[in-house]
């Protein structure tokens, strides 16, 4: 039986550039960073409120996980805004809006009344997008 | 056409200022920052900004600002920083109290938990691997020691 998810990975063109965003811009927490030897690094990060839970920033690159052109063609595609990796919660999204867009972050969209809910749409670094609602 | 009332407009206009103030403790948490100066940023009434803050982060503003200080501890400590030296570099006036708020938010003293961070970190210099999921760590070709050492 499945218990929990430990590990969801985001596919990032710089892994130093994805650190400020999510550490410096987002605030969330660096689980671990770990050299890897040159010019390789393993780098996790969680939200604040759910450690338990290991985002890991993972770069596009040529190896074992992308072969034969495939890290070229899944770079164009992120930097394209193709994914749209999860969804994030906050408190009060007006507040967490307002404190992103003074940081600097993109928004896709500003806080709206969906039929579904409360939401917004921000853009990491990358190009990543991920849907902002607010904690019923 | 009808002009637009005060009323059209109020939830915007507040947020921006109460989060211009929760900018401002997040920036000058160091600074001898009271109440006053906080409102102050958010040009609003003591007791008025206090309940618009609390209600928007859950937290007085005194509250969030030992908060920040305790997070900012936290990473001062993790770059090897002596206690003394974090406690009034985030803006504390005694070390016994930096202490105890310390305790009181991460159940640990500063000392312990720089120690705690340290271990980790040369167990992470050290072992790596114990740190990735064997799945991840194989698709990078982790695996052998050698190719990381």
């Amino acid at each position: 039986m499945i218990t929990q998810l430990s590990h969801v990975s985001i596919f990032v063109l710089n892994q130093d550039s994805a650190y400020d965003f999510y550490v410096n811009k987002l605030g969330f927490k660096v689980h671990t960073d770990a050299p890897m030897g040159p010019g390789m690094r393993w780098l996790t990060v969680c939200t604040p409120e759910q450690p338990e839970l290991e985002i890991t920033l993972m770069p596009i690159e040529d190896g074992m996980m992308f072969k034969d052109g495939a890290a070229e063609q899944m770079r164009e595609l992120v930097k394209k805004g193709t994914f749209g990796f999860g969804v994030f919660e906050c408190n009060d999204l007006n507040a967490t809006y307002e404190e992103m867009k003074a940081k600097g972050i993109v928004f896709k969209k500003p806080p709206t009344k969906e039929f579904y809910g409360y939401e917004a749409l921000f853009v990491d670094d990358s190009g990543n997008w991920f849907s902002l609602g607010q904690k019923k | 056409m009808r002009i637009p009332m005060k009323s059209d407009f109020p939830k915007i206009y507040i947020y921006k200022r109460i989060v211009q103030a929760k900018l401002f403790i997040d920036t000058h948490f160091d600074d001898c920052i009271d109440l006053n100066n906080i409102a102050d940023e958010a040009y609003f009434s003591k007791f008025h900004f206090i309940r618009l803050f609390k209600t928007i982060y859950g937290k007085t503003p005194h509250q969030y600002l030992t908060k920040v200080r305790i997070e900012n501890a936290i990473r001062l400590l993790q770059k090897g920083m002596s206690v003394t030296d974090v406690s009034f570099f985030v803006g504390f006036t005694s070390v016994s109290s930096f202490t105890d708020l310390f305790k009181r938010y991460t159940k640990m003293s500063p000392s312990a938990y720089q120690r705690q961070f340290m271990e980790k970190q040369e167990q992470i210099k050290t072992d790596p691997l114990q740190f990735i999921p064997a799945c991840f760590a194989e698709q990078k070709g982790w695996t052998q020691k050698s190719n990381f050492q």
